[in-house]
């Protein structure tokens, strides 16, 4: 019997941490997930793990470089100017191939923005943000069940491919409480003879995210570009919900707003509209061919982007349709959520018209 | 017949050999810290943490674990390590720019959370590996290729700030310009080991080191230079560990 609860995303997040075995975590107050930071004040030294308040988002995700570094499951969380300032490390981390795992609970921005709902960093985490030819593994969990289950799996990916795993959240899912299946999973612990622990009986290990030698650090580069392909080709996932041979609009929306638009298809439905959705469940690897396959076997059908944002998203969805007079976008700036009705007008006004 | 036998060698830890220029510090310091690791018997449990600079080549030629932290983060990685592995040694390695400049932050905060690692300081008074320019120790007067018409503001005693703080174990200054000085220095570096592996906490060793390359000026005159700088950085205990 698995244990059922009503929960914050924020504290979903957190808990589903522990259950896959979290040993480390340090953090820095920021609203919309500080619910991160106090949940695992109280419950995570109670499971043997560490917790630390740092005193900077820079000096919290370093903490967790080291431990990363030290062959430990480790998190840190933040928001949006949270993750601006933990950026360097992360890039670091990249280079270094240590598995950990990054929660970002964004917010309305730029600047100090507000702190309400925002998608406007998906250039920052799904396209870099730090320095150099990195990636990580990116995961937008649209309600509070989803986002515990990911950040439960989200252990064994950073640890399989030695690469942090971002959870990319919004205000709305951080804050939002809902009943939830604690479902009791086996998070598998794998050997990582890499890690520093002294050198004991064996050679020393080097965690070095350097080379002045610019043949040696291309090496480096390629090893990581050989890993990311692989991860294109296994990792991807979405959810599909009513595309078929009659959908005339296919909306692609992550997050919120794919659940928002759950909405609108059922909504349209009753006004006789056939909509679906492609909902990217990792926004890296992007859902690209899945994405393609309807644009180029079905050329009559339209797609509509939602997003919290000025279009950042689209970007992707621009290069896997192919043709820009078959895609709309529709979004919100600065923490303002679309409702569905504003949505669903907007498809009988401009898209569907 | 004599027989020959070897009581002196070049300790096993250190693998390769230094980048660092001819007649700067840092090789004395960085052999230092690799014979008190071997007397101490900690080969097989350090782990070093690396900071940004003429540092950072030293995964090159150390054969303990080591990992390169981000410029002026070395503290904050460290912590990571070291409280997910509580029963091994870290050690932090950095210069001025490191840590009395970019990482400031985490000098001030790991000192004070009393964390049980232990920091050499080397404090050359100038950023060696970006070819010389102003340190946030460099001393009036001084002449950097981005202080041209000397240095601005007074240099920062990171010794006497962080004796402010109630939560550090041990704090202590140490130069390198003569045997005598060499010999105080090697203690130092014990002590502070000693410290962490009695969980005493924050232990902080700073050298006042050289830069014969961008001082410009030869070995022999930068010892005298480094002799200068003890009248504003004294050389002292600034707290003995409890």
């Amino acid at each position: 019997m698995s244990e059922k609860k009503f929960m914050k995303g924020n504290e979903a997040i957190a808990e589903a941490a522990i259950r896959a075995g979290l040993n480390f975590y340090a953090g820095y107050p920021i609203t919309p997930a500080t619910e991160i930071l106090e949940y695992f004040a109280v419950h995570l030294p109670a499971k043997g793990g560490v917790f630390i308040q740092a005193a900077s988002e820079i000096e919290a995700i370093n903490m967790v470089y080291g431990a990363a570094a030290g062959g430990a499951r480790a998190m840190t969380s933040s928001s949006s100017p949270g993750m601006s300032l933990k950026m360097e490390c992360i890039s670091y981390i990249a280079l270094a191939e240590l598995p950990c795992v990054i929660v970002d609970i964004m917010r309305g921005g730029p600047g100090l923005g507000d702190i309400q709902p925002a998608q406007s960093d998906y250039f920052q985490i799904v396209k870099g943000g730090g320095h150099g030819d990195y990636r990580l593994i990116v995961f937008a969990p649209s309600t509070v069940q989803e986002a515990y289950d990911l950040t439960f799996e989200s252990y064994s990916l950073a640890d399989r491919w030695r690469i942090p795993v971002v959870i990319l959240g919004d205000g709305a899912l951080g804050q939002v409480k809902e009943g939830i299946e604690l479902r009791e999973k086996s998070s598998v612990l794998i050997e990582k003879p890499w890690a520093l622990s002294g050198a004991k009986g064996r050679k020393s290990n080097r965690i070095v995210p350097f080379n002045l030698e610019p043949l040696e650090l291309e090496k480096m580069n390629l090893a990581l570009q050989e890993k990311y392909r692989a991860i294109e080709k296994s990792e991807v996932c979405f959810e599909e919900v009513n595309i078929n041979f009659e959908t005339e609009l296919i909306i692609v929306a992550y997050g919120t707003c794919g659940r928002i638009a759950k909405s609108v298809i059922k909504m349209a439905a009753e006004n006789g509209l056939h909509i679906g959705l492609i909902r990217p469940i990792t926004l890296w690897p992007f859902p690209c061919d899945e994405i393609r396959y309807w644009a180029c076997n079905f050329p009559n059908k339209k797609f509509l982007v939602v997003e919290m944002s000025a279009g950042q998203m689209i970007e992707d969805v621009r290069l896997a349709v192919g043709d820009d007079k078959k895609i709309s976008f529709y979004g919100k700036m600065g923490g303002v959520v679309p409702t569905p009705e504003e949505i669903l007008e907007e498809i009988e006004r401009r898209v569907l018209c | 017949m004599l027989k020959e036998e070897k009581i002196l060698s070049r300790p096993e830890i250190l693998t390769g050999k230094f980048s660092f220029c001819a007649g700067c510090h840092h090789g004395t310091i960085n052999k230092l810290i690799a014979e008190v690791i071997e007397s101490l018997n900690l080969r097989e449990e350090i782990i070093a943490v690396i900071g940004v600079g003429c540092c950072a080549t030293m995964y090159g030629f150390w054969g303990v674990d080591i990992i390169n932290a981000p410029h002026g983060r070395a503290q904050a990685v460290a912590t990571g390590l070291k409280r997910v592995h509580p029963d091994k040694i870290i050690f932090t390695y950095q210069g001025d720019g490191d840590l009395a400049g970019i990482g400031m932050h985490e000098a001030i905060h790991t000192s004070n959370r009393g964390e049980n690692i232990t920091t050499f300081f080397v404090n050359n008074g100038i950023y060696g590996m970006t070819g010389g320019q102003r340190a946030p120790t460099t001393l009036p007067g001084a002449k950097t290729s981005t202080t041209l018409s000397g240095s601005e503001g007074a240099p920062i005693k990171m010794c006497e700030l962080l004796e402010t703080l109630s939560a550090p174990a041990y704090i202590h200054r140490v130069a390198l310009f003569s045997p005598a000085e060499i010999i105080r220095a090697r203690k130092a570096i014990e002590k502070a080991l000693y410290a962490q592996m009695n969980n005493k906490g924050f232990s902080f060793i700073e050298f006042l080191s050289n830069c014969p390359t961008n001082w410009k000026m030869t070995p022999l005159e930068s010892l005298e230079y480094v002799k200068k700088m003890t009248e504003y950085f004294p050389l002292k205990v600034f707290r003995e560990p409890q």
